[in-house]
Formats: structure tokens, C-alpha cells, sequence
């Protein structure tokens, strides 16, 4: 190819397309290469039986950062806004909860519900401000941007107030476990708020920093969630054409095999065809370890590098089940038009923790936890008419199977998996037209996302920050002249809301030649 | 009952422990990487001058060593050091140091390139961790041997001659960095021309089988040549003649400092000939790139003192009419026999310390245990302060 682009992103995830939009509006020459045969990464809708479609990875809308949607000037359809997340119970006296209010609980946890949730908020506030910035530098020779976005910090921080103040930095690394423990007495609300909490990551309840990732969760909406009429698509879809809109070209089919590194610095990419195309500036939406490790080639960057990448914990634990139904499975107390809500099955906090035991060990939950929805009800094209499917999360199912996965492993998964929502919903089974189950081993194969983990690398405080993906590497720019991540790897980390997109671009286009 | 079973105490015994406790007088050992390694074995001048006069035989079997081998070998050495490996051929051995991702030196060290692909590495410190991390994602194999080489270095004016009637065919074209392979008793055993002395010398690498048998052959063939076991005392006055540096003593391996600022980057140790930018990739290259550009925060000197009581520990200043304010420190300091010269090494901000700018130094010395100071001038010197031709000579002559 003689031509020559300013910037090549890998990647059309949701993070690689607002980042090719804004670099393109920005009026750089972008070109993005995606190897699946439709852009959007894990938030894509696909068919998965005939007929029958489906979000395919992520499914719920929640952290879609509102600058991202005011920059690129995005206009979604929603088919469910503001959804009520309903913990089932099996005796059918469940418990609903949105944005401040419980149902279902006593009193006395619906008034400490409201003041838990006004906390969580003012803090998930404080954190969102910084997912929208590039992580400030600790070295001593950091820029007056790092030190001046340091010290806004700290003084926000403080600005909270004294009990507040406390409060945070109490709460900061705990797990949520105990703290759902000291402020309700109602199990089924503390397992519904344990899942929110562990819901894509390789923790438990009484993991540390589960106040975190919870905090993570609500940064952006406080929570509320959404789902885009057409399933994930629409949104993917609706960045791509701003990205073309604002002169970038998508090609689709085009998976990297590698980055060019010519004499210290990216010059290129090649892919698998044998297709290069150059540049001095390529941006990866792929996960911080495929990146260097398959890519770059460890023998590209510095050994200590290689090392840290490598050290990046990342093991999926998330599966997804999709149900192609005849009809609506029947769910005791359940009015008919919450079969649109947020459905989850978490007990309480001590079965979360149970079904995260397994894991630990290599085994798949005999109980897991689910979130589910039924988008055909409020969304009725993904089915054929009349037609109902489901799509549902279900934890834990290890990465790392001790006996590793397989077709029969993914299939008793699947069938322990109806068991549990079997107690739940009686006649499920004899609706099921078709069933598609994705491992983790399936969702790094099919979206390529190593260790099948869609935050790209484990929400923890030692990888979030200043050390995402990992120390010295937290502006987005690699150690490695033209090279950037742009995924959810980087700061802030997973979730649609492409966040990591925005700001990698706002860092390659701050620093301008030197990018 | 069962016994409780006995642990043995203490240090490893190299395997040429036997003959050197037959020679040794002084009962002075330390502990070398876990073996007993001796300070000296009957008078540590009379050993030091047998280095510069004649042949003093030293005990390096502590000598950390790994072989690295692999189809990668070659690329992951090159990644791992500041030089460029490519230049070393198989035969040849390299001096370098290997630098954390922050430029920062962790230690240096010798690379043997036996055959093509395969290596030594020797140093004063264990790196098995570090270096298996730097292996990620290469095809290399890393193994420690310790315990499996036994090495003596033969460092002397008549240690080639001593070579030459111990047996070593060829030995005379042997260049300084260079080894060979040379045959023993009927076993093969491999000889370079290294050392720590800065002179004329050898070290020899055998199986720990055939120890005694080489030190017997060796003192044998040395006993008209002034053959003479030395420790690490006598070693230490050499490697400072010759400039050498000592991890834990001239810089820290940057793995264990912390504290900002205490460790070392090559140019700051006086090694930027170790460095070659025109590799891509190293580790520590982005690092070091920038200190270039940016400049240095320190400088190592090699310091010419005025008068006799070596400066250990001093402070340095800058020259007489200058600041008071103390601007580095020495961190080996040797009377020089041999150079008649009082000499150290040290390590100063820049932009002091270039070579021919005079500085003071504060020495205290005791004397019938009262204390006495003196300020010495220092002069920053460039080349080592013991560097005979015969170093170099190759062949070099029968002394």
C-alpha cells in the first residue's frame, strides 16, 4: 500500500470507534481495521439462531460517558430506559430497586437504601470526573498537566467534608460484603448489590476493592440503565458512522496479525492476508497483553516491560447464555411487563460469595448468578414475532478451567446453568427453541479479548489509575514510539462507555507531532 | 526416636577448598554468594604482590553463572544488555552491564559466547528471577551453573608462561577476550583471557571433578614462576588499579535501592562506551535516551590523591577556593604499591568530576587512636592507574 494514514486503530470495538471519530474530526486520516465481520467489538447484536438475534456480549447500557455522546453527537433509540433491576426470589416476593428506591425490604433498609445509594453516587460522581481524564504521572519529572490534575484530585477529594472524606478513603479498598452487611438486613437486596459489584470480574463479594468496582458501576448514570432498541448494535453502529461521517474508513475482515516495528518504532500494521498498511501511529482497542505480547512481540519493548504486561491479571469468569424461547418463561410474582426489566439471581451476598468459591479453584458454580433480560420484550425485532429471547450473564465460569473447556464442559455449564434458572422459572426448559452459551475460552476466541475478560484486565486498585494497564504505561502512549492503547485495558477500564476511547484520543491529539 | 537430623552448618566449600586449606595460614574467610571464600591465606601484600610480580591464583567458583542457550539466546541478550550482542562472536566474551527499565545499572557482568547461541553470563549478583522475566515471550532456556563449573583465575605477568607448561596449545594466540577450549587430563576445559586484576591473566572453567587435579598441575607448573594462592584482600587492591568497579561498593544494583536517586545509570558509572543507541530496543533505552538528552546527575572518578593515607569514605570538594559544600564521595580507596600512587574512586555531581579539574578530599586517619583530618588535593584522572602493555600483547612475552 503506498498510502499512508496518520493514525491505523486495531480494533472496532466501541473505545477503537469513538477514538477513530475524534481523531477523524479532528481531521487526521484514520483508518480502522476490525477483524470480526461487523464493527463493534463485545457490543455487537448478532443472530444466534435463526432468526433470533441477540446483544452478544455486553448487553446493559450504564457507564456510556455523556461526553462521548455530546462530542460525537450521538442520537440513540432506547428500547428500555431507567430499568428496574428485580431480584428474584423464588417464592415469588422479590425485590425491585431503581436509581434511590427499594421495594420489597422493610423500612428501615429502604431508608438506609437511600442513603446508601446517595453516598455511593457522590463518590461514583467524584470518580467519573477522573475516568474522563488521562491518569496523572507520579514521576518526579511529571508535566505540570499531571501535577495540576493531582492536585484537583486531592482537593475534590477533600472538598468532600470531613465524615465524607472518611468515609471514602474507608470505603475505597473494602470489600462490599461487609458493608452490605452492616447497613441492610435483606438478602435478597444484599446479593442483588454483591452481584452488581463482582458482575465481570474475578471477585467475590468479600474480594477486596469490591466498593470499587461497584463505585466503577455507577460512574456515569448512577446505575441507570438502558438497553438501545436493536440490542448493542445500534450504539456501535451509530459511532461508526460518526467515525465515517468525520472521514475515517472501517474495513471490516481485516484482523492484524501485527504491528510493523521498524528500528524502535511502530511504522505499520500487517494483517493476516498479508496486507500492510503504514503508519506512524497505531492504535490498539485490543487488551494491553495481545497487544505487546501477540502484536508487538515481546522482543520489541523493554524486558521489564514485557514483564509487567504479562503480570496483568485478566482471567474472565463472566459467560454469557443466550435462549431462543417460544414464549415467556413463567416467573412467580413477576408482573408482565417487568419481564422488561433487569432480572438477577443472587440470593443473598453468602451465595454470591459460594458460587465465587468455585471459581477460585478452576470449577464453574453449581448455583451460579445470573443477570437477565428478555430484550424482545420491549424490543420485539430480535425475535421472530411472538418470539422471545433471552440474554443473560451468568458467574462464574473460570477462564482457567481446571479441566479446561470444551464442547461437553461448555454444555453441562449450560445445563446446570437452566437447572438454576429452572428453580426460578418451572417451564423454562420446554420453551427453549435454541441456546447459545459463551464461555470465556469462546469470548476471547470469537471478540478476541484475552482471557475473555471484558474489563481487559481486572478492575483492582493495583491495576486502575496510575497503574492501567500497568505503571509507567498509564497515558495511554506505550513505551514504544507510535504506539497507543485505546481500550479498555487503559484507564478507566471495561464497560460500554467509552471513556478509554475519548481520552486516548484527547492524549494522541494534546500531543500533536510528537504523537 | 528418630534422630534429629543433622543440618550442616554454614557455607559451601568449593571444590578447590581442600588444596587452599592446606595452604592457608590466616583463618580468614567470608562468605561469598553461600560458599566460603577466603580475605587472604598468609599475608595479603605478599599475595597482592605476586598478582603484579608474578601469578596469584584466585578461587572465582562463587562466581554467579548461567548458561543461556535457546533459539532466541542471541535476541534476548542483545534486549537484555546495553551493548550490541551481535558484534560478539562465538569465542569471544563481552563486558556489560544490563540496566533496569529506568536506565538504572542492576549489575554487570561477563557474557561468554561459547558456541552459536550459547552463553554464559557471570556475575557478582543472582538475576534468575529477573532474567526469566526478561524471557518472556522469547524462546530461551536459562539455567543456573553455578555449582556445576569450577573457575580459577590465573592473573600475573608469568601466567602465560604458566599456561603454556601447564599444557594449553595455542594459548599464545589467545587475545585478550578471547577463549578456547583446550584439553585436560583428557577432558575438555575451556580458558579465557579475563580477569579483575587489569594485567596479564587467564581463567580457567573445568567440571568441579577435575578441581584438585588442576590445581596440583597448575601450582606445579607455576612453582619456579612465583605461583601463589591470593584472596579476595589482595584482589580488591588489584581491581582498583585497575579501575574496576565492585557492585555494592562503587554503585548498588539498582534492584536494591530505596531510596530515589541511589542507584547508577552506565553513564554515570563511566560506561557510556557500554551503551549503543543503534539497538532498537534494550532494556533501559527509553530511559537512557532521555538522560542523555536531559544530562546526568552524576559522575564517576577515578581521583590521583595527594600524599600516602588512602581517602576511604571521604568526602569530595571541589577544588581549593571553591564551595564549601561537599560534592561527592569515594567508594574505594587504595594505597598503589605498584603506582606508588594514592588512589580511589568516587563519584561526584556533575558538572564536576572531568578529567584534569582538581578537587579536595577530606581524609581522617588515626593514628595511636587519635583522629587527624587532612584536605587532599585530587586530581580526576581517565585512564586506569595500572595498565601495562602485556595486557594487551598478544602473544604476550615469557616473563
Amino acid at each position: 500500500m503506498d498510502e499512508r494514514y496518520d493514525a491505523i486503530v486495531i480494533g472496532a470495538g466501541h473505545n477503537g470507534l469513538v477514538c477513530a471519530s475524534l481523531l477523524a474530526k479532528a481531521g487526521k486520516k484514520v483508518l480502522v481495521l476490525e477483524a470480526g465481520s461487523q464493527v463493534g467489538g463485545a457490543a455487537v447484536t448478532r443472530e444466534f439462531a435463526d432468526g433470533y438475534s441477540v446483544s452478544a456480549c455486553a448487553h446493559l447500557l450504564y457507564q456510556l460517558q455523556p461526553q462521548v455522546q455530546r462530542e460525537l453527537d450521538l442520537k440513540l433509540t432506547l428500547a428500555s430506559k431507567k430499568m428496574t433491576t428485580v431480584a428474584l426470589a423464588t417464592d415469588g416476593n422479590h425485590v425491585r430497586y431503581r436509581g434511590k428506591e427499594v421495594s420489597g425490604t422493610s423500612d428501615a433498609d429502604a431508608a438506609s437504601f437511600r442513603d446508601f445509594h446517595r453516598r455511593m453516587s457522590r463518590f461514583a460522581d467524584l470518580l467519573q470526573t477522573y475516568l474522563n481524564k488521562v491518569p496523572p504521572r507520579l514521576a518526579a519529572d511529571a508535566g505540570m498537566d499531571d501535577v495540576l490534575t493531582l492536585a484537583r484530585f486531592g482537593f475534590d477529594v477533600r472538598r468532600l467534608g470531613k465524615t465524607e472524606l472518611r468515609e471514602f478513603l474507608r470505603l475505597i479498598g473494602i470489600n462490599i460484603f461487609d458493608e452490605l452487611a452492616e447497613r441492610f438486613e435483606n438478602p435478597l437486596l444484599k446479593g442483588a448489590l454483591s452481584l452488581d459489584a463482582v458482575l465481570g470480574t474475578h471477585l467475590g463479594p468479600r474480594s477486596p476493592n469490591t466498593i470499587l468496582t461497584y463505585l466503577y458501576r455507577l460512574a456515569g448514570s448512577h446505575g441507570s440503565l438502558s438497553a438501545p432498541a436493536g440490542g448493542m448494535s445500534s450504539l456501535t453502529e451509530a459511532l461508526a458512522h460518526s467515525a465515517r461521517d468525520n472521514g475515517a474508513t472501517i474495513r471490516t475482515g481485516m484482523h492484524v496479525k501485527r504491528i510493523v516495528v521498524d528500528n524502535g518504532r511502530v511504522a505499520g500494521v500487517e494483517t493476516d492476508s498479508g496486507e500492510t498498511f503504514d503508519s506512524w501511529l497505531v492504535v490498539s482497542n485490543a487488551d494491553p497483553k495481545s497487544t505487546i505480547m501477540k502484536l508487538v512481540s515481546a522482543r520489541n519493548v523493554e524486558p521489564e516491560f514485557t514483564r509487567r504486561i504479562h503480570n496483568i491479571r485478566m482471567r474472565g469468569n463472566a459467560a454469557k447464555l443466550h435462549l431462543a424461547l417460544s414464549a415467556l418463561p413463567s416467573i412467580a410474582g413477576l408482573e408482565d411487563q417487568e419481564y422488561g426489566e433487569r432480572i438477577v439471581i443472587a440470593p443473598d451476598e453468602v451465595y454470591v460469595e459460594r458460587a465465587f468459591n468455585a471459581a477460585k479453584y478452576g470449577e464453574i458454580s453449581a448455583k451460579p448468578v445470573f443477570e437477565i433480560t428478555f430484550p424482545t420484550h420491549r424490543d420485539p425485532g430480535l425475535a421472530p414475532e411472538g418470539k422471545h429471547v433471552m440474554s443473560a450473564i451468568v458467574q462464574y465460569a473460570p477462564y482457567q478451567l481446571k479441566q479446561g473447556w470444551s464442547d461437553a464442559t461448555r454444555e453441562a455449564f449450560c445445563e446446570q446453568a437452566i437447572d438454576t434458572l429452572s428453580d426460578y422459572m418451572p417451564d423454562l426448559r420446554q420453551n427453549i427453541v435454541a441456546s447459545e452459551t459463551l464461555t470465556p475460552a469462546d469470548i476471547e476466541e470469537q471478540f478476541l479479548i484475552g482471557g475473555g475478560h471484558w474489563h481487559h484486565g481486572e478492575l483492582a486498585l493495583d491495576q486502575f489509575l496510575f497503574t492501567r494497564p500497568v505503571g509507567g504505561a498509564a497515558q495511554y502512549a506505550m513505551p514504544l514510539d507510535g504506539l497507543y492503547l485505546c481500550g479498555a485495558g487503559a484507564h478507566p477500564g471495561g464497560g460500554v462507555s467509552g471513556a478509554a476511547g475519548r481520552n486516548a484520543a484527547r492524549m494522541i491529539l494534546k500531543r500533536g507531532k510528537a504523537a | 526416636m528418630s534422630k534429629v537430623r543433622e543440618v550442616p552448618q554454614g557455607r559451601l566449600q568449593s571444590p578447590f577448598y581442600p588444596r587452599q586449606a592446606e595452604l592457608d595460614r590466616l583463618s580468614r574467610w567470608h562468605e561469598w554468594k553461600g560458599y566460603m571464600s577466603a580475605d587472604g591465606f598468609y599475608d595479603e601484600a605478599l599475595e597482592y604482590f605476586a598478582i603484579r610480580n608474578s601469578t596469584g591464583v584466585f578461587d572465582l567458583t562463587p562466581m554467579t553463572k548461567y548458561r543461556i542457550s535457546g533459539a532466541d539466546s542471541l535476541d534476548y541478550i542483545d534486549r537484555l544488555v546495553t551493548r550490541d550482542m551481535r558484534k560478539i562472536k562465538p569465542g569471544r566474551v563481552a563486558y556489560a552491564v544490563w540496566c533496569d527499565d529506568q536506565g538504572q545499572v542492576i549489575d554487570d557482568g561477563t557474557i561468554f559466547h561459547l558456541d552459536e547461541g550459547e552463553y554464559r553470563l557471570c556475575s557478582q549478583e543472582r538475576h534468575m528471577s529477573w532474567l526469566q522475566a526478561a524471557a518472556i515471550g522469547m524462546d530461551v532456556s536459562i539455567v543456573e551453573e553455578t555449582h556445576d563449573i569450577a573457575a580459577l583465575a590465573v592473573q600475573g605477568p608469568t601466567s602465560f608462561s604458566i599456561m603454556r607448561i601447564l599444557g594449553c596449545a595455542g594459548i599464545e594466540n589467545l587475545k585478550p577476550f578471547g577463549l578456547m577450549h583446550v584439553e585436560f587430563q583428557g577432558k575438555q576445559m575451556m580458558v579465557s583471557r579475563t580477569g579483575f586484576t587489569g594485567d596479564l591473566g587467564y581463567e580457567i572453567w573445568i567440571a568441579p571433578e577435575q578441581a584438585e587435579a588442576l590445581w596440583d598441575a597448575l601450582f606445579e607448573a607455576g612453582k619456579d614462576l612465583g605461583i601463589r594462592a591470593i584472596g579476595t584482600e589482595a584482589l580488591e587492591a588489584a581491581r582498583i588499579e585497575a579501575g574496576f568497579l565492585a557492585a555494592y561498593v562503587d554503585f548498588l544494583p539498582a534492584n536494591v535501592t530505596v531510596r530515589s536517586g541511589r542507584s547508577r545509570s552506565p553513564f554515570e558509572l563511566g560506561l557510556e562506551w557500554l551503551v549503543d543507541f543503534k539497538k532498537p530496543v534494550f532494556n533501559g533505552r527509553r530511559a537512557l535516551a532521555e538522560e542523555k538528552r536531559r544530562g546526568s546527575t552524576w559522575r564517576l572518578v577515578k581521583l590521583d590523591i595527594e600524599g600516602n593515607k588512602p581517602a576511604h569514605h571521604s568526602y569530595i570538594y571541589p577544588g581549593s577556593g571553591s564551595s564549601k559544600k561537599e560534592i561527592g564521595f569515594i567508594t574505594s580507596a587504595a594505597w598503589s604499591p605498584v603506582c606508588k600512587q594514592n588512589i580511589a574512586i568516587g563519584t561526584v555531581r556533575t558538572p564536576h568530576g572531568k578529567v584534569g579539574e582538581k578537587l579536595r578530599v577530606e581524609i581522617y586517619y588515626q593514628r595511636e587512636m587519635h583522629w587527624s583530618r587532612v584536605m587532599a588535593e585530587a586530581t580526576v584522572v581517565d585512564k586506569p592507574f595500572w595498565d601495562p602493555p602485556r595486557r594487551r600483547a598478544t602473544p604476550p612475552g615469557p616473563y
